[in-house]
């Protein structure tokens, strides 16, 4: 490591490329590939993740475009099947679970914490090499006939008859697990023992107490579809499994197994956008969170109740309603710490000093589409409401509302909030708005016709539907190429601006936060000596208004 | 970690007492502890043998837990994370288990499911 | 470096993004406690789906637990907790500063009983179970003594290779993470200060042992064993 000490006369601002950081701290692609650094490493997972959503989204396009006319307008019925499989299995194992955690989670939590690295470096890079290698399965089955049994690989379907490459994406989506795993106990770990002296847990940046929670449903769910996965391939490839019914195997089982992981997963998707929220909504108030325990220990109570609830979506497959008496009961219950965080957030807009910065819109949509997205879960969670909305677009509908309204948009959002840091530019602020507005018009297009189609009956998964659903799709497909586009114009101007934006200095936003007392980018320990620290979290009182 | 270091003499006690339980366990399976009968729903008949054998592995697991892995002389910390985990397995199977065990039920009238359709139709013709 | 000059020599094993050697201890520590959970929910998760079938279909499971050689069992539990004891032996062995011949000989010990069990496992019990057509997808024969329990027996022995090949799986890779320090300690690098990769292998170690500990009575003594005179 190069240990260079650049002398910085008072009032000469050194420009970035000549400071040493971890970025120019080594060339080549062994000092990439090889790296331990968790920044580096942050880096390796937003290129690949980056390309899973787009070819994630990819299949989104053929799947809207086909859906243009009631008989289907591009594929076969079951080429249609294969395209919203491998859209769910993509975006939700490759995109969605690693967004916000192996990206903003890995370059920030040592910052933030005031740490060099996180606890184990070598761990993190194995955690993306293992992502790497699941990826690759998956895309080869996508390239050698793909796969149609759903995201969801119902059995006895995925086990006995589907003739589509189950097994390569089982793994695929098995190995990848195990990144997640990796990832969530360094995290853990870190946060547990790597603080900064006087860094007390209530002291914490609200972003790191999203990824504890996140942590713990990663360490505690993850390993559940593992297995499950697991015995799925087995029962696959060994034409007898646990799953059979023929030796008395239970279908409804593989569910309760499943959704026991993927349940918990929608709150590993919407936790760490949660957390992006109370740094952005805090820094674009000017204002101290409302509520900073509150928010906090709701995160932990989502991670915890959200291990209650799997058998919500479970209520029409077969399972004794008995059960589903309770799961409803807990769903609901599940429903009130989402809940508090909207109100935090609003109350802390309220009388704030707010700035309409990009991330500052991908913030404010997120509160409102997040609502959105949540008050609807509680139609599906009313057992007798779920009979007739399941199965049909109003689920789809709700869960793109948080998964895309919140998740994706918090996860923007965040992006453009730390760009500077992670590569020392700024990014035009002209066009980030454009896009923010464009994707937000466009996801509304897309998804609420979903609402209308799905409270009518049209029900998901189908390539054909009736002639008077028609319109509602025409204007859910033209949304999602306003959606596209609206993706496209970030990772353009985004790329253009490590070459050719405005130099960015160590905070551009005046924001609060261990990582913005660094330079912009960092250096590769961080800092230079580990802060001592004395004050709450959002401590915005002092800042008049000016940014520095 | 702890510094504390363990006697060997209280290992090889843990390692007897362990040798003692799993000879005690293979011997009860050869004993017939009959059923307890009770009146709890999902839990009418419960046959001791299993009782008798998970009892033993609990207790042995226990001593492998806290003294061959420390965790007696270890933090609070690492307790926790203990036993978050089991509590999570328990979770899953006794969620699972209500689910699967209560399938054949068929629901018998009682106040709380009659109670509603006998009132519905009167706050009907009240709007 | 800066902080080059706040800590001078540090010991051998340290690793930089730690501020001492304590901070290091206890992360390596929970560290793994916290992949130990994992592995509790990985296992059970098995288990989970063994504890319904079994409530689902007792007379099948209880007929194919008495299939299993309770001797070999037993012998086995009694072998695995034995490499428990020698690998909290080695650990002790080196917290205590004892000579590396001494933490080599225990570590060689567990790897024997290590092996002892898995010989035992796959050369009499498996071999024996494959030759009297009870594995699952190799030619199972449904036995009519089994009655009207028999069409779901292939059920317990899926959950009986699945289950014991999962614990066996897991103790190969112990063999490989046991070699590895086995080396180490060959080459004198654990002493009363350092000893953190013991601790932390044998705490992965002990856990293997634990899941073998539940594994014993679920498969092989819940079976109602007291009601055929006779069985081994």
């Amino acid at each position: 490591m190069s240990t260079t000490v650049i002398p910085e006369l008072p009032g000469q601002e050194i420009p970035a490329e000549s400071r040493v950081n971890y970025l120019n701290a080594s060339y080549g692609v062994k000092s990439w590939l090889l790296t331990t650094d968790h920044k580096r490493i942050a880096l390796l997972y937003l290129g690949s993740i980056t390309l899973m959503f787009f070819v994630g989204g990819f299949f989104a396009v053929l799947m809207r475009l086909h859906l243009i006319e009631p008989q289907g307008a591009l594929v076969a019925p079951e080429t249609y099947n294969k395209l919203f499989t491998m859209h769910g299995v993509i975006m939700v194992f490759f995109f969605l679970v690693p967004s916000i955690p192996a990206t903003l989670g890995n370059f920030l939590v040592p910052m933030m914490i005031g740490a060099r690295d996180l606890a184990f470096p070598r761990l993190n890079l194995l955690s993306w090499y293992i992502y790497v290698i699941g990826a690759c399965f998956t895309l080869y089955a996508v390239i050698s006939g793909g796969v149609d049994t759903g995201w969801t690989f119902y059995t006895p379907y995925s086990s006995t008859f589907s003739h589509t490459s189950v097994v390569p994406t089982a793994l695929g989506v098995f190995i990848t697990g195990f990144s997640s795993i990796l990832t969530g106990l360094n995290f853990v770990v870190t946060i547990h023992k790597m603080r900064a002296p006087g860094l007390t847990w209530f002291r914490l940046p609200l972003f790191i107490w999203a990824m504890y929670a996140t942590s713990i449903i990663f360490i505690l769910g993850t390993p559940v579809i593992a297995i499950t996965i697991f015995l799925l391939g087995l029962e696959r490839l060994l034409h007898i499994g646990i799953f059979d019914p023929a030796i008395g195997g239970d279908p409804i089982l593989f569910q309760h197994m499943f959704w026991f992981y993927s349940h918990p997963a929608v709150y590993i998707m919407i936790l760490p956008g949660m957390g992006v929220m109370s740094e952005l909504i805090t820094c674009f108030s000017r204002k101290r969170i409302f509520g900073y325990t509150f928010v906090a220990f709701s995160s932990l109570a989502i991670a915890i109740i959200s291990f209650l609830v799997w058998g919500h979506h479970m209520f029409v497959t077969g399972q004794s309603i008995y059960a589903g008496l309770i799961f409803s009961v807990l769903s609901f219950l599940v429903a009130i710490p989402s809940a508090v965080k909207v109100f935090n957030w609003t109350a802390t807009l309220y009388k704030g000093s707010i700035s309409y910065d990009a991330p500052m819109l991908y913030a404010l949509g997120f509160i409102g589409l997040f609502t959105m997205g949540g008050l609807t879960g509680l139609f599906l969670a009313s057992l007798a409401t779920d009979v007739h909305l399941n199965g049909t677009y109003f689920i789809v509908a709700h869960f793109h509302y948080i998964m895309v309204g919140g998740a994706v948009m918090a996860y923007l959002g965040g992006i453009h909030f730390w760009w500077p840091k992670i590569t020392g530019r700024m990014y035009p602020d002209g066009w980030a708005r454009f896009a923010a507005l464009v994707i937000f018009v466009g996801f509304n297009l897309t998804f609420f016709p979903q609402f209308v189609l799905g409270y009518l009956g049209m029900p998901r998964r189908y390539a054909v539907y009736p002639g008077e659903f028609q319109v509602l799709n025409v204007m859910s497909s033209a949304g999602a190429s306003i959606l596209g586009i609206g993706y496209l114009i970030p990772l353009i101007y985004l790329l253009w601006s490590i070459r050719y934006g405005p130099i960015a200095g160590p905070n551009p936003w005046g924001a609060k936060g261990l990582e913005w007392e660094t330079p912009s980018p960092p250096p590769t320990e961080n800092f230079e000596e580990i802060p001592l620290v004395t004050e709450d979290a959002y401590n915005y009182a002092n800042v008049g208004g000016s940014r520095g | 970690m702890s510094a504390h270091v363990v006697a060997v003499k209280t290992y090889l006690g843990i390692f007897i007492a362990l040798l003692v339980l799993t000879g005690l366990t293979t011997g009860a399976a050869f004993i017939d502890f009959g059923d307890l009968h009770t009146g709890i729903p999902l839990l009418r008949v419960i046959p001791l043998n299993t009782v008798v054998a998970l009892a033993i592995a609990v207790v042995k697991m226990l001593l492998v837990i806290l003294f061959f892995m420390h965790v007696k002389y270890s933090s609070g910390l690492t307790k926790i994370v203990v036993m978050a985990g089991f509590l999570f397995l328990a979770i899953l199977v006794s969620f699972t288990l209500a689910d699967e065990l209560t399938r054949g039920w068929s629901p018998e009238a009682g106040a709380w499911n009659t109670a509603l359709p006998t009132i519905l139709p009167l706050l009907h013709g009240l709007f | 470096m800066a902080d080059m000059a706040v800590h001078p020599a540090h010991p051998p094993g340290f690793k930089h993004q730690f501020e001492d050697m304590e901070q290091q201890r206890d992360a390596d520590s929970l560290g793994m406690w916290v992949f130990l959970v994992t592995e509790v929910m990985f296992f059970g998760g098995l288990f989970a789906t063994y504890i319904i079938y079994r409530a689902l279909y007792l007379p099948a499971f209880e007929t194919g637990s008495r299939l299993l050689n309770v001797k070999f069992g037993a012998v086995n539990t009694a072998v695995l907790i034995g490499s428990s004891l020698t690998m909290a032996l080695a650990i002790h062995a080196a917290q205590a500063g004892k000579k590396k011949s001494e933490q080599v000989m225990y570590l060689v010990l567990t790897m024997i009983l290590g092996a002892v069990f898995l010989f035992l496992k796959f050369a009499f019990e498996w071999r024996a179970d494959y030759n009297e057509h009870l594995v699952p997808g190799f030619h199972f024969i449904i036995r009519p003594e089994w009655g009207a329990a028999g069409p779901h027996v292939p059920m317990f022995f899926c959950f009986y290779f699945f289950m014991t090949g999962l614990h066996a799986l897991h103790m190969i890779i112990g063999f490989g993470i046991l070699s590895t320090l086995t080396v180490m300690a060959h080459r004198g690098r654990f002493n009363s200060e350092y000893y953190a990769p013991l601790e932390v292998s044998g705490l992965y170690w002990h856990f293997v042992d634990i899941v073998w500990i539940f594994l014993f009575p679920l498969l092989y003594l819940i079976g109602g064993r007291f009601a055929m005179p006779g069985v081994h």
